[in-house]
C-alpha cells in the first residue's frame, strides 16, 4: 500500500515551499488554501438543489 | 317585593404562591429567550437554500466525528494507535476529521465575514463563532503535540520558542506530554464544545443573517449617481 502511495507522490524528499517575502508556505498549505477558495467560489456560485423549485412553489402559494 | 339578602360569592380556594426560586426564574428566561418552535424550527427562510448556508452545519458534523474518534484513541491508547491497523484508521479519522474542521470552519467564516453577519443584533453570534476558531487552534496544536511520535517530538520542540517568546511557555508547556494531553482530551474540547453549543443557540435566537438586500442597495446608488446622494444612504437598514 506504502508503494502505491508512494508511487503517485513521492514524498521523500524534504517539503516544497513558497517563499514571498517574509511569507514562507509549505506547497501543501498553498494546496489547501487554494481549495478553500474554489469551495468558496463554488458555494457562492452554484444553486442549491431544490431553491428554484421551492422558489416557485411559494410564488404559487403566494398568487393563490 | 323585597329583595333577597345574596349570600356572597363563595372565594376561590388560595392556589401555590408562584415560585421565585433561580429554576423557575431559569426556565422562564429560557422559554422566553427560545420558544420551543425558534429552538427546534421545522422551516427556515427562502434565502437559505445557498450552498454558503451549509459551512456551518458541516463544521458541526465535523465536529461530531472528532469527539467519537478522540473518544476511541483516549480509551485504547498511544500503542494502539501506533502499532495497530484499527487504530491507525481511527487515528487518521481523527486526523482528517480535523482538517476537514478547519476546512468548512474557514470557509463558514468568509462567508459570514462577506455577508456582514454582525449585523440585525447579532454581534454575539459573531464573536462566540471568532472565539471558537480561536480556542480550535490550540485544540489542535496540543493534539499535534500528544502523539507520542517523532513528530510531537518535531512540532513541540518547534512551538516552545514561539510560546515562551509571548510568555505563555511557563504554564502552556508543549513539550510536556501529559499537560497537553489533559489540555488535550478535557479541557480544549470541552470548551469549543461549549461555545459551539453557545454559538448554535445564539443563531437559534437571532435567526441566520439574511443576504445584503441586492434591490434597495441598487436603488440608493442609483439614488446616490443622479444627485440625491445626500438623502439616499447606501446602509442596509438591518
Amino acid at each position: 500500500m506504502n508503494a502505491v502511495a508512494g508511487a503517485i507522490v513521492n514524498l521523500n524528499h524534504p517539503a516544497h515551499t513558497v517563499d514571498w517575502s517574509f511569507i514562507h508556505l509549505s506547497v501543501a498549505n498553498v494546496v489547501v488554501i487554494a481549495l478553500m477558495l474554489v469551495v468558496f467560489l463554488l458555494a457562492i456560485l452554484l444553486p442549491f438543489p431544490g431553491a428554484a423549485r421551492r422558489a416557485a412553489a411559494r410564488r404559487g402559494q403566494t398568487l393563490s | 317585593m323585597s329583595a333577597l339578602p345574596t349570600a356572597p360569592p363563595p372565594a376561590s380556594p388560595p392556589g401555590p404562591a408562584p415560585s421565585r426560586s433561580w429554576t423557575v426564574k431559569l426556565r422562564e428566561r429560557a422559554v422566553r429567550e427560545l420558544p420551543p418552535e425558534r429552538l427546534l424550527p421545522d422551516g427556515q427562510p427562502t434565502y437559505v437554500d445557498s450552498w454558503i448556508y451549509v459551512f456551518g452545519v458541516a463544521a458541526i458534523a465535523a465536529l461530531i466525528l472528532i469527539v467519537a474518534s478522540g473518544c476511541i484513541l483516549a480509551l485504547k491508547g498511544p500503542a494502539w494507535w501506533h502499532d495497530t491497523g484499527v487504530g491507525h484508521f481511527f487515528n487518521s479519522i481523527h486526523l482528517w476529521s480535523v482538517e476537514l474542521f478547519f476546512f468548512v470552519m474557514v470557509v463558514h467564516l468568509w462567508g459570514k465575514y462577506w455577508m456582514a453577519a454582525w449585523r440585525g443584533g447579532r454581534g454575539r453570534v459573531w464573536v462566540t463563532g471568532a472565539i471558537t476558531f480561536l480556542v480550535a487552534v490550540p485544540a489542535a496544536l496540543s493534539g499535534y503535540v500528544s502523539q507520542q511520535n517523532f513528530d510531537a517530538q518535531w512540532i513541540s520542540t518547534q512551538a516552545k520558542d514561539g510560546l515562551n517568546a509571548v510568555g505563555v511557555g511557563a504554564f502552556f508547556n508543549v513539550t510536556n506530554f501529559g499537560q497537553m494531553y489533559s489540555w488535550h482530551i478535557l479541557l480544549f474540547p470541552i470548551a469549543v464544545v461549549l461555545l459551539v453549543a453557545l454559538h448554535v443557540l445564539l443563531v437559534r435566537r437571532n435567526g441566520v443573517v439574511p443576504p445584503f438586500d441586492i434591490q434597495t442597495r441598487k436603488a440608493a446608488l442609483a439614488a446616490a449617481a443622479t444627485g440625491d446622494g445626500a438623502r439616499a444612504s447606501t446602509e442596509d437598514p438591518r
